[in-house]
């Protein structure tokens, strides 16, 4: 069954491989290879799946080693798959979300004349991100976690010709950089620490370590998880990284990829149990990402960053979860595999939505939409119900456990992390019932509006092929893109529900993660109730705002609030100013520097001798006669030496 | 005696030289031809000296010595060790891609031009570097390498000033200025360094009594050869001046982006890939061999120094507007790692440093020769002349995507392990410099990727609409670097372990030992 | 007698010749004060052989003549093409030798 394990990675990368190596040949069937080969992957994930459920809880565990990678002295490092609960819930997600996509893409990139290179990188994508989770060391895992960066970076950038598209896919790569230099010096720290860097040895000797190198350890991590999973204060990427084609942003930037922080968190859960004090700090960070993610979400019109602003916010209760321990690692966990079916769901219905208004993406442009997309309202829907967390889907189950384990912290802590859950949810609540009657409901805001100014790019280029200033035909997509958004549908409603009962997710996770009940100062019953005056209020607000009133096509000038919250909140005007700029002048003073300084020295000594050589070179007059006198004059000084020399 | 087999290794290519010089005028693509082939000769004997290589063997191998200047205890002596045969193999390997991406380099101009392009000339020349390279990694005796390390400059000078790019925006008169200010700039700046090695060579002799470096290094493990402090740190200042020059180590850069800037983009990919290799070669053999008390003393300068060079040209990479001076920069950069594994004193470091310069020149290789490509068509080396190539010509984008991945290190290429292992060594030892080394790759990912999305993205510039995509000549050239970088990257194992080894050799040279985990965890 | 006053008058003699080379234009007298500064050489030579009871300087005085006559010949020579493109015997003509 262990030979399993490299297949499962082997399916997508042979598809990158042969479709992007392949070349236009492969331009008919290149989508069907993609796709195949990805729901390969999925089946013998499945097949994994049955064998492990077969097998005792404490059994669990699968190894395959291919072979030694780096070996350097005491500098160990093996390519080997280690397959345990915590690893098979992520190939699961993966492929099996990936496939849907996979199959939602067939549809939405059939215009495209790049399709074949879209699903070689999907694919690649894949391999990398099954790679991150199914490494036994973290050294593997960082080839996993740059390689799910570069396919990001490749996707984001794939209408590359835009240079907004090709700017935000070189931030998104360089800000998780960022991250990455966490990972690298956390690998290294590990490596001085433990000897090793692989998971087993690292994980079971956690406590034998200092807490002070446990701490650094961590919040390194801590720093890899924030630029990958866009917490702050690296989230500005995520913003941005929606130019990238919508099924990419389903995949990557909702389902997978930028859960990979959480991934991290939880796997290294060994460590950050003996750190308490990087445990503090990713709960902090978490706590403050889903209210500044909430915020962005809030304010954003344009229909991907307002659901990327809740992306960020639902990773931050994932991280929130992930920072309190064995109380909750669990929850991040089930949050994370409900999230991944409710957002790509979500982000699914966004891409029909655009497929069918001409690639519109300004929701204030929307309106109205739930008669000519049954489909993709209802499928939709589901997933906003779900998210909102209303009581039965998916989400109602996760993310209550989150908002009851930050009450479990205990002490003023628990407290305020527990407020900050709340809130979160309120805002939720509120913005996507926004979302939802901004798109769904309300008049049909499309109809007879003035032409778009050719200054504001169509977010998708294909646009410009189908005469982007017509007024759009709202139509529902074709079944190849409705198949996935139903089945993500499912998924929001059911899964939740399927984990919670009986507590199988719980029990399935917690030979891996472990898990403790907390002491919690609210009872269940109360945190749930709270949660639920939060939703009810949040909605209430949003359909007292947006559902009772018309939306203006244009949108408001707004309370400072809101026009921080619509630049992200000042981050990217914050790195723009402090690093963008600064790191300009540096650059061109060091240019300048070494141009005029360190050559400058050169330049001078060089310079120097030559003016040197010019004085002496009026020495050379020609006349014999003074050639004579120096002789003389060097004879006459060499006699006196001598001489000197003697008397002495 | 058997066959002098490390001998042949650089006879052929020199001999191959003064054939291809002698190819008559007008048989110029037959001159080209043998070039290729004498380079593809010189690849099949290293992987040879690659085979016959017992890593597990004495310390030098397949060891030749013969009486020279007797009087002066000169003697002819090669051998190789896992590192020098690492390097080998880099050389013979890049020549040959060398060779053929500088086909058309050297085909005389368009009549109206009056510049003499001697087409056998340039495959000679390189041909001649090569030999006295592989020499030079291969000499076991201080005073023949240093003979072969000075006369390289004279094909290297030829091969700047004679040669450069085909189309230039100031016009052939000043690019004939600009050539000749960087090939003489070159020249002394090498030529300083090299002058101040001899002074330390003739300064070993006095002291030594030979030239012999094992010999010499044998008397100074069992204290037979005693040297005073003082005399060691000067001997050892003179050599690492040298090879810091052709390494280069910030402040003595300056040279290597006007070389590589004015040169062709096969020259430069010699210059930084193989030649300059020559110096930090000569670090880990000859300054940490002969002098390990004084390598052990400028230890924290050396370590500072590479630092400011992995930083500073990153930096200056960044604020770069030529493709070239870029990669120049980065190049630096990159040389800064390189010495940083090799004073790091760490099993980690030192084969890391090794590896690295393996890796570099592939990666380099694969990143600038595709540089050639794209300047050559469009003839300019201003990276703000460039925009949307991808579009037009997508297989070259994708080769210089990839090489541009290599320049950052993304794991999964070749490049990846070598500088994690640089940092990883660092870091045991010396932390601090370890985390700020480790800045070097996010800037590195920004000046690759700035670079990538200003040429290749981005609305198609009308200069560019028409530009082919690459030619079968050219695939060939950069389909089998990329190969290889992405399977050293998978399986480095096959180089690590020729290299491991030496290192330990080196390592005991110096006395030292690696540092030991906080925690010993079970294995 | 005192071989000290011939050693006197060598010095006295290459003087009078470093002075005549230093200040004379004319190239034959520059050239004829060189070969009283050679011959005061010899002078010295010879007179230090004396004092010493040793032939060495006789011997090389003898070489210095040698010298001289080899010497005449090639200066000769040269002021001969001096003047035959210059015109003139004057040293300071030929200051091309600079740079």
């Amino acid at each position: 069954m262990e030979n399993l394990i490299a297949l499962l990675i082997a399916a997508p990368l042979l598809g990158a491989a042969v479709l992007l190596v392949g070349g236009r040949r492969l331009d008919a069937v290149g989508h069907w290879i993609g796709t195949l080969l990805s729901t390969t992957s999925f089946v013998f994930g499945v097949i994994l799946f049955a064998d492990l459920l077969g097998r005792n809880a404490d059994d669990r565990t699968l190894m395959q080693h291919l072979f030694t990678w780096v070996p350097v002295a005491g500098f160990q490092a093996d390519v080997t798959f280690r397959l345990d609960q915590l690893s098979m819930t992520f190939v699961l997600l993966i492929t099996g979300v990936g496939s849907l996509i996979h199959l939602y893409s067939v549809g939405y990139m059939e215009h495209d004349e790049r399709r074949r290179r879209f699903f070689g990188y999907l694919n690649l994508f894949l391999a990398a991100m099954l790679l991150l989770v199914l490494a036994d060391n973290y050294l593997l895992l960082y080839v996993g976690w740059e390689g799910v960066g570069l396919a990001s970076y490749l996707l984001i950038g794939f209408w590359q010709h835009k240079p907004s598209a090709a700017t935000a896919a070189k931030k998104a790569f360089i800000v998780n950089r960022v991250g990455d230099m966490g990972l690298s010096i956390a690998i290294m720290l590990m490596f001085t620490t433990f000897g090793t860097f692989a998971f087993g040895p690292v994980l079971s000797h956690a406590t034998d370590a200092s807490e002070g190198r446990l701490t650094a350890i961590g919040l390194m991590l801590l720093l890899a998880a924030c630029g990958k999973s866009a917490q702050v204060p690296l989230q500005s990427w995520l913003g941005d990284a929606m130019e990238g084609p919508t099924p990419v942003s389903a995949l990557i930037h909702a389902a997978t990829m930028v859960t990979a922080g959480v991934y991290l968190i939880v796997r290294s859960g060994a460590v950050f149990n003996a750190a308490p004090d990087a445990q503090l700090v990713v709960t902090v960070v978490g706590a403050v990402t889903l209210l500044f993610g909430a915020i962005v979400g809030c304010a954003k019109d344009d229909i991907k960053k307002a659901l990327a602003g809740s992306t960020m916010s639902q990773i931050g209760y994932m991280v929130l979860a992930a920072g309190l321990g064995p109380i909750g690692y669990v929850f991040a966990i089930m949050h994370l595999v409900t999230h991944g079916f409710f957002k790509a769901g979500l982000f699914l219905g966004a891409g029909s939505v655009m497929h069918g208004m001409n690639d519109e993406v300004d929701m204030r442009r929307y309106g109205g939409l739930r008669k000519y997309m049954p489909v993709t309202f209802v499928t939709f829907g589901l997933g906003y119900l779900a998210i909102i967390g209303f009581p039965g889907l998916s989400g109602f189950f996760s993310k209550d456990k989150i908002i009851e384990a930050a009450f479990a912290k205990g002490g003023t802590e628990g407290w305020i992390l527990g407020t900050c859950a709340l809130l979160g949810a309120a805002i939720t609540a509120f913005y996507m019932t926004r979302v939802m009657l901004m798109t769904f409901f309300g008049e049909e805001r499309w109809r007879n509006q003035p032409t778009r100014s050719p200054e504001a790019p169509s977010a998708e280029p294909a646009a410009e092929h189908r005469g982007e200033h017509a007024e759009p035909h709202p139509h529902e997509s074709p079944k190849v893109m409705t198949i996935p958004m139903i089945a993500l549908a499912i998924g929001s409603v059911f899964a939740g529900g399927f984990f919670s009962i009986g507590d199988r997710f719980l029990h399935w996770l917690e030979p891996i993660t472990g898990h403790s009940e907390g002491d919690s100062p609210l009872s269940a019953g109360a945190v749930t109730g709270a949660t639920m005056v939060c939703l009810v209020i949040g909605v209430g607000i949003a359909y007292l705002q947006y559902g009772r009133r018309p939306v203006p096509a244009v949108a408001p000038r707004g309370s400072l609030l809101t026009r921080a919250a619509r630049r992200d909140l000042l981050q990217d005007d914050f790195n723009h100013v402090v690093l963008v700029r600064g790191g300009e002048h540096l650059t061109r003073s060091l240019v300048y520097v070494d141009h005029t300084l360190v050559d400058g020295v050169v330049n001078g000594t060089a310079a120097g001798f030559g003016g040197l050589s010019g004085r002496l070179r009026r020495l050379q007059n020609g006349y014999a006669r003074s050639y004579a006198v120096s002789m003389f004059g060097g004879a006459a000084l060499l006699v006196a030496a001598t001489l000197l020399m003697r008397a002495v | 005696m058997s066959f002098p087999l490390l001998t042949a290794t650089a006879v052929l290519p020199a001999a191959g030289a003064v054939a291809t010089a002698a190819v008559p005028a007008a048989r110029r693509t037959a001159a080209k031809w043998l070039a290729l082939l004498v380079s593809l000769a010189t690849l099949v004997l290293a992987i040879v000296v690659m085979v016959r290589f017992d890593p597990g063997g004495a310390r030098y191998q397949l060891t030749e010595s013969h009486a020279w200047i007797a009087d002066f205890g000169v003697r002819y002596e090669l051998g190789v060790d896992g590192i020098a045969v690492a390097l080998l193999a880099l050389t013979a390997l890049l020549i040959p891609f060398i060779i053929l991406a500088g086909w058309h380099d050297a085909d005389p101009l368009e009549t109206g031009s009056k510049r003499w392009r001697p087409t056998q000339g340039f495959f000679a020349l390189i041909l001649a570097v090569e030999a006295m390279v592989i020499i030079s990694f291969e000499a076991t005796d201080v005073f023949l390498f240093y003979i072969f390390f000075e006369a390289m400059l004279i094909p290297m000078y030829f091969l700047i000033g004679g040669f450069g790019d085909r189309a230039h925006a100031q016009g052939e008169e000043a690019a004939s200025t600009q050539r000749s200010y960087a090939a003489v700039k070159f020249l002394l700046y090498n030529l300083v360094g090299g002058l101040i090695m001899l002074a330390a060579v003739i300064g070993l002799y006095t002291v030594a009594g030979n030239f012999s470096l094992t010999e010499i290094a044998q008397a100074r493990a069992n204290g037979t050869l005693h040297m005073a402090t003082s005399t060691e740190r000067w001997l050892f200042l003179g050599f690492f001046f040298a090879f810091a020059v052709k390494a280069p180590l910030w402040p003595l850069h300056t040279w290597l982006p006007n070389a590589m800037q004015e040169s062709t983009a096969p020259v430069a990919v010699l210059i930084t890939a193989v030649v300059d290799k020559v110096g930090t070669f000569a670090m880990l053999r000859f300054c940490l061999q002969l002098f390990p008390e004084a390598s052990k003393w400028a230890t924290p300068t050396i370590l500072v120094l590479a630092l400011i060079s992995i930083i500073y040209g990153a930096l200056l990479a960044v604020g770069q507007r030529d493709i070239k001076r870029l990669v120049a920069y980065a190049s630096i950069s990159h040389f800064g790692f390189i010495i940083l594994g090799i004073f790091a004193m760490t099993s980690q470091g030192q084969s890391g440093a090794t590896l690295y310069m393996v890796n570099h020149g592939i990666s380099t290789a694969a990143l600038m020769l595709v540089a050639g490509f794209l300047i050559s068509r469009r003839g300019s080396r201003l990276i703000a002349d460039y925009g949307g190539v991808q579009k037009v010509a997508p297989v070259l984008a994708g080769t210089f995507l990839i090489g541009s991945l290599a320049t950052l290190s993304l794991p999964g290429l070749a490049p990846f392990v070598s500088e994690f292992l640089v940092l990883v060594g660092t870091f045991t030892r010396y932390p601090a410099i370890g985390i700020i080394a480790t800045f070097g790759i996010v800037l590195a990912a920004l000046y690759t990727l700035v670079l990538y999305q200003r040429t290749m993205t981005g609305p198609v510039k009308p200069a560019v609409s028409a530009m082919p995509d690459l030619k079968a000549r050219e695939l060939v050239v950069v389909a089998p670097l990329i190969v290889l970088l992405i399977f050293l990257g998978v399986y480095p194992k096959p180089v690590t372990d020729i290299v491991n080894p030496a290192v330990n050799q080196t390592m005991s040279d110096v006395h030292k030992t690696d540092p030991k985990p906080a925690v010993e965890a079970a294995k | 007698m005192n071989p000290v006053y011939y050693l006197y008058l060598a010095a006295l003699l290459f003087t009078i010749g470093a002075t005549g080379v230093l200040i004379r234009r004319n190239a034959i007298v520059v050239f004829m004060c060189i070969e009283l500064m050679l011959n005061a050489c010899n002078l010295a030579f010879v007179v230090f052989s004396r004092m010493h009871g040793n032939l060495d300087g006789q011997i090389i005085a003898f070489f210095t003549m040698v010298v001289a006559a080899a010497e005449v010949v090639v200066g000769l020579a040269i002021i001969v093409s001096l003047f035959r493109t210059r015109h003139s015997a004057s040293v300071d003509d030929a200051s091309l030798m600079k740079l």
